[in-house]
């Protein structure tokens, strides 16, 4: 439990002071400072490669997978220092759920899709609970009208937007505070996309949400806060509005008027 | 070509070229399906050896004959017949009676002995289990099939000449002249080879069974199984999903591979060094022939185990692991069962291979000559593949056949075993 060292602590449920990340020999995220408010779609913009996801994946430290990811700085959730020793990945990431770019349903049912975090974390007391938590967590994503009959059926034989819901479904069963998703539209079609979105929206009631996109539109739609990051540096962050009207930095600006990226 | 390239143009070069990339292709082609059946008609010339020379070994001749379970030559007391007396009584003196009885022309003592050689050596086993089941049977006479001698079960399939005086004929003409009178009464018959499969080996090869051999290879296949399934998918796991990625698991990888490749002799030596010399453990025992093939068996299983689970796609980990999986929840209920088809595809293969493992088990004295079937994997067996072994080296006729039919159970069993295999994959075949 270090001091923390933000300036409106009560305002942010994530937030990072001077992370730096390194592939080997690679800093591919330099100095970040950046605090993500509660209940906020923060959505993380900017050109590929410019380390959009390496930040994402320092929040629920997915880096620690990669064998030569280097994490220096503080981060913390709700203060915690999410790299101290004493933290346990395991709850960590239970409070920081994640859905990826591809949809990674379980080659399980749907309904063993959504229960198995629940599970693994012992949520429920018996059957009717878990029953609940899948319903709940189905209905809240948007999904459960579509596969209520079907419950037993493989959610890999879902198609690619209701795949992407079940995992957005799977990822709040277990109740986190935090959804980070990367890219989570990005090989849905555009009806698809759109509920997905819808469902973004309807989602910042009960969670906070940081999320990568490369659409701009996309951005300004679900988004209330966003951060520009370009070459591993956060240039501009700010409230959604401001970014897309009157960006501060030429960066930003070049890139949401699409002069490059 | 050179000297009118310069009036080619580039449309005719083309199509020339195109006619040397077809002509390429239908020489690459014709290659390959003549590889193919050149290997397909060896199959198929191995496989009609095997079957020509070994298929007669399913059946075996007989002789009927009239026996008289008289009391008195059995040298039993006919009032109160003790177990003990039934079981020791002098069967082979009642069956030479029930032959000289079928040809009681018969009366000079080098024809008479040739004529008792009829019926096997061995086919006093069977009297006498009749009798001990039912001992009621003393004193009356029975019409019994009786194991005819190996002889004369060659000359009935025809693998030895039945012309008399023929050179190279191993029965006298007397007894081919009986075994035409046994035939003409109706007496001969070839029924089914039970003892192929209920009996252990024998030095007469029409009592020789195969079941000892079947029994040592399970025991000796079942300690591998059990050696190695489960140390070969830790091992796999910890390889695949906890070992740092560094030289030194770099160097367990090379060794692994090369352990796999490594000729399984030295193994058998391996064995006989640790497992008899140092442990102690019982020679020819299927536990030890199981150590060993586990040996063998363990690269294959790992390196087939880590194939399957490098198979099953991060994303599928990241999303356990994202949910707050730990590692070992991650393997257990995701990465495991995703990957056991092909786990379980290669422990099948390397069981099928080590199940015709021959080498390293002469190396461990499972070479020896074992009637007994064992009843545990403490007791000394022979496996298939050395049963196979040591009948080709048997020098009677009849356990060529017999060496084939051997041959035939060993593949029934490997190709019951592949079938296996190609099922699993087949039917848990996952595409992402
Ligand atoms: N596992 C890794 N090992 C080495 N370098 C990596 C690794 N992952 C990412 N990088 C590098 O780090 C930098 C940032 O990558 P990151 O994936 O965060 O980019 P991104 O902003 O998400 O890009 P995109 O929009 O294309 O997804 C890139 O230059 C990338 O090459
Ligand atoms: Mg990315």
């Amino acid at each position: 439990m270090n001091a923390i060292p933000v300036t409106q602590p009560s305002l942010s449920k994530v937030s990072a002071r001077d992370v730096n990340v390194y592939y080997g020999q690679k800093h591919a995220l330099k100095h970040v400072d950046l605090d993500i408010r509660p209940n906020d779609v923060t959505a993380l913009i900017g050109p590929s490669g410019c380390g959009k996801s390496t930040f994402l994946r320092c929040i629920n430290r997915m880096n620690d997978l990669i064998d030569n990811a280097q994490v220096t700085g503080l981060l913390t959730l709700d203060g915690d220092d999410v790299y101290d020793r004493n933290i346990d990945v395991v709850q960590l990431r239970a409070r920081v759920g994640m859905v990826f770019q591809k949809p990674n349903p379980f080659p399980k049912s749907i309904y063993d899709n959504v229960a198995y975090g629940p599970r693994i974390h012992g949520m429920a007391r018996d059957q009717a609970e878990l029953d609940e938590i899948v319903m709940g967590s189905l209905e809240k994503a948007g999904l459960l009208a579509e596969v209520k009959d079907r419950l037993e059926e493989t959610g890999t034989g879902l198609s690619g937007g209701q795949q992407q819901r079940l995992c957005i479904a799977r990822a709040i069963a277990v109740a986190p505070e935090v959804i980070l998703m990367d890219e989570p539209c990005s090989a849905l079609d555009p009806i698809a996309t759109a509920k997905v979105e819808e469902l973004i929206d309807e989602l910042r009631e009960n969670f906070t949400i940081v999320i990568v996109t490369h659409s701009m539109q996309q951005a300004a739609r679900v988004s209330q806060r966003t951060a520009f990051f370009h070459l591993g540096e956060l240039v501009e962050v700010g409230d959604t509005e401001q970014i897309f009207t009157n960006p501060q930095h030429p960066l930003t600006q070049g890139y949401i008027t699409g002069r490059f990226g | 070509m050179v000297e009118n390239a310069i009036a080619v143009t580039p449309a005719q070069a083309a199509a020339s070229r195109l006619k040397q990339r077809y002509a390429a292709e239908t020489r690459f082609k014709f290659l390959g399906i003549s590889a193919i059946v050149l290997s397909l008609s060896f199959l198929a010339l191995l496989l009609v050896t095997i079957l020509s020379n070994g298929l007669t070994a399913f059946v075996q001749t007989s002789i009927r004959v009239d026996i008289t379970l008289d009391a008195e030559t059995l040298g039993i007391d006919p009032v109160k017949p003790s177990a003990d007396a039934l079981s020791s009584a002098n069967y082979g003196q009642v069956i030479k009676n029930a032959m000289y009885k079928a040809f009681p022309a018969v009366e000079s003592r080098p024809e008479l002995r040739q004529l008792a050689a009829m019926v096997s050596s061995g086919a006093d086993v069977g009297l006498r289990k009749m009798l001990v089941a039912n001992p009621s049977l003393l004193g009356t006479t029975q019409s019994v099939w009786l194991v005819a001698d190996d002889d004369v079960d060659m000359a009935m399939k025809g693998h030895i000449t039945r012309k008399a005086g023929a050179e190279g004929s191993r029965l006298t003409d007397a007894q081919l002249g009986w075994l035409d009178e046994l035939e003409a009464r109706g007496n001969v018959a070839k029924r089914f080879n039970t003892a192929l499969f209920t009996v252990g080996d024998s030095r007469e090869p029409e009592q020789a069974g195969l079941w000892g051999a079947v029994v040592g290879s399970f025991f000796s296949l079942s300690i591998t199984l059990l050696v190695c399934f489960p140390l070969g998918v830790a091992t796999a796991v910890y390889l695949e999903e906890y070992a740092p990625k560094n030289r030194w698991t770099d160097l367990i990888e090379v060794n692994i591979n090369n352990l796999a490749a490594v000729p399984s002799v030295v193994f058998g030596l391996l064995g006989l060094a640790i497992f008899l010399n140092f442990f102690g453990f019982p020679r020819s025992a299927p536990l030890v022939g199981g150590l060993v093939l586990a040996l063998i068996s363990l690269p294959t299983i790992i390196i087939a185990a880590r194939a399957a689970m490098k198979a099953v796609p991060p994303s599928i980990r990241e999303a356990a692991l994202g949910l707050g999986a730990s590692k070992l929840q991650m393997v257990t209920d995701h990465v495991l069962p995703l990957s056991m088809p092909g786990i379980l595809t290669g422990t099948i293969l390397g069981m099928a291979h080590a199940l015709g493992e021959t080498a390293p088990l002469l190396m461990i004295g499972m070479v020896a000559f074992i009637v007994d079937i064992p009843a545990s994997p403490l007791d000394p067996a022979a496996v298939l593949p050395v049963q196979v072994y040591l009948w080709a080296d048997s020098p009677e006729r009849a356990f060529v056949e017999r060496t084939s039919a051997a041959i035939m159970v060993l593949l029934f069993f490997l190709a019951t075993m592949n079938l296996a295999a190609i099922f699993l994959r087949k039917k848990f075949e996952r595409r992402w």
